[in-house]
């Protein structure tokens, strides 16, 4: 049979499928507590995604919000008490369930092998980070965690990052009480001026990634920022996640940059 | 010169593409994206007499056959969103694409004062929301559900822009029982032009909670599950009102899809879940798969399938290159 001169409508309608399109129960499995207000949830799913990646988190007659994963298999997410929807994840306990949709959105694209990597996370920004450095060991030519925040207690998942021998994990805090005093762009300009980074991964505050970006910029070195923003259709259409002409559940949340040095 | 250009009321459209209202509509840069990348109208997110915060999560997803949304008309206000109109039209103009405002309120004679705001603005055009089906709840049935209230709207608004000269689109709502009687209606009323359909009311269950997923507990439902109620209205609006414009929406995913609704007798072609499915180059990938349909049938222009299907003759395709047989 012959072909028609212009594509069928089956083929152009390829459905960007996530895996859970519609809300799927999952039962939580561990619940570790990070810090004096952030748990991370250990859930009995697993999702094709890669890091960078979010999913909706669904709680029926409650609310839904969206969370970078931690790790897709088994999924995690990492919640920081900051509103009634995470105060009520807090609340939950191993064997409750939440109902998550996803995975969405556009994660960190590093391409190519034998880059020297800078993964830097402000606050709860270091949720992604950490699955990111473990797709990284062997690929990337170095590894480089800058883990940033305003004191000592609020500094989230540094000892997972110690864990992994091969990366080098650094410390700031602004009020000095743990690691260098300072922000991650203090202890991150000194390895780019010395020509030692090829690529910035980060999440975390606007102001933060406002800055990176700048001295991404400033040394012609590739930026990969996950931009938070409240997703509320998280399927692209709605716009009301939209920053600088992007939607960022659909184009983002990380967006890219090859800066020309 | 493109052969997709569409003469629609005082404008030319560079494509019979319109964004609809309610997606990406919130922002000027989206907005300006939408009609750089193939949008021949775009249309902003509906704005009413006051901020709305609209409705709690989930308000959007999903399911098989298309999606289902209750956003709830947020929205910042008309006063605020004149200063968005107006950044939009500057930016649009450069482009040819003229700007469709959305409005809708509670009351008719609120949709007089909501479009009196927005005419400031000096939008292309003021698209009428009757037929949102997320208010029901505070607002009652919405205006579009009989000819009467329909029609009073539109003479509210029709009055109020008349100073303006500013076009009135009047968006019908699908679950009624008779359209061509609401869209004859509109028309009589003041009514420029109709778009058809806004989306159709549904509800779904999440069978492990019981729940309604929506926290606003019913939506109205879009995508492919649409396009056959779309095509309807659109048909049975052309047959009621065979002079007036009208921006067929509902389901239209693929140039094919476009094809079909121009020939069901829309002027031009409303896109919207369709984001969804083919990603932020959904309206070129659209246009582009017009313009390979219309070649592949020797289609020198719409003009020449636009209501096709109301004729009792039969289009065959042509392989020998000859222009078709016109089928007036």
């Amino acid at each position: 049979m012959m072909e028609p001169a212009y594509a069928t409508r089956n083929s152009q309608l390829a459905i960007r499928n996530s895996q859970f399109s519609l809300p799927q129960r999952v039962r939580i499995l561990d619940i570790q507590t990070d810090n004096y207000r952030t748990k991370t949830f250990v859930l009995d799913a697993s999702l094709d995604a890669y890091p960078g990646q979010f999913v909706m988190a669904w709680l029926p007659r409650f609310d839904e919000k969206p969370f970078s994963l931690v790790n897709a298999d088994p999924v995690t997410l990492m919640i920081t008490a900051v509103g009634p929807f995470s105060r009520l994840m807090h609340a939950k306990q191993p064997g409750d369930f939440v109902w998550l949709r996803g995975p969405f959105g556009m994660g960190y694209g590093v391409e190519g092998a034998g880059k020297r990597l800078a993964l830097v996370g402000g606050g709860y920004g270091v949720a992604p980070l950490h699955w990111l450095a473990r797709t990284q060991l062997g690929v990337a030519a170095s590894v480089t965690a800058v883990i940033g925040a305003r004191t000592g207690e609020d500094i989230l998942y540094a000892e997972r990052f110690a864990g992994l021998s091969s990366v080098a994990a650094v410390v700031t805090t602004e009020d000095g009480s743990r690691g260098i005093h300072g922000r991650v762009t203090d202890a991150l300009a000194p390895l780019l001026e010395r020509g030692e980074i090829d690529a910035i991964c980060a999440c975390g505050p606007h102001g933060m990634l406002a800055a990176l970006e700048k001295l991404g910029q400033a040394h012609g070195v590739e930026t990969q920022l996950s931009w938070e923003a409240y997703m509320r259709c998280g399927i692209g259409i709605c716009g009301a996640c939209e920053f600088e002409g992007k939607v960022l559940c659909m184009d983002g949340p990380v967006l890219g940059t090859t800066w020309q040095a | 010169m493109s052969i997709l250009q569409t003469p629609f009321l005082n404008h030319i459209l560079p494509t019979p593409l319109v964004l609809a209202s309610g997606i990406w509509g919130t922002t000027v840069s989206l907005l300006v994206r939408a009609a750089s990348t193939g949008a021949g109208a775009v249309t902003a997110k509906s704005c009413g007499p006051v901020p709305r915060a609209g409705h709690v999560n989930p308000s959007c997803v999903a399911w098989e056959h298309g999606l289902i949304n209750a956003i709830g008309l947020a929205n910042p206000g008309a006063d605020e969103e004149v200063g968005l109109l107006r950044q939009a039209q500057a930016e649009l103009a450069p482009l040819g694409v003229p700007l469709i405002a959305s409005i809708f309120a509670g009351t008719a004679a609120e949709f007089g004062d909501v479009a009196r705001i927005v005419a400031e603005a000096r939008p292309d055009y003021i698209e009428v929301n009757i037929s949102c089906p997320n208010v029901s709840s505070e607002f009652g049935e919405p205006f579009a559900a009989n000819p009467q209230s329909a029609a009073e709207v539109t003479g509210f608004v029709a009055e109020a822009v008349a100073p303006f000269a500013i076009p009135v689109i009047v968006k019908l709502a699908p679950n009624v029982p008779s359209i061509g009687r609401i869209a004859r209606a509109v028309v009589e009323a003041g009514a420029d032009a109709l778009c058809a359909v806004n989306t159709m009311p549904g509800l779904l269950i999440d069978p492990e909670s019981g729940q309604t997923i929506l926290a606003n507990r019913s939506g109205g439902l879009s995508g492919p599950a649409l396009k056959p109620i779309a095509l309807k209205a659109v048909y049975d609006a052309r047959r009621a009102c065979p002079e007036i414009p009208i921006i067929g929406t509902g389901g239209v995913s693929t140039g094919q899809d476009a094809i079909e609704m121009l020939m069901a007798g829309a002027t031009a072609v409303g896109v919207g879940s369709a984001i969804y499915y083919r990603g932020g180059d959904t309206l070129s990938l659209i246009r582009d798969e017009m313009l390979a349909w219309m070649e592949a049938h020797n289609v020198p222009s719409p003009d020449e399938i636009r209501g096709l299907s109301h004729r009792e003759t039969l289009y065959t395709s042509n392989p020998t290159g000859a222009p078709i047989p016109h089928a007036h």
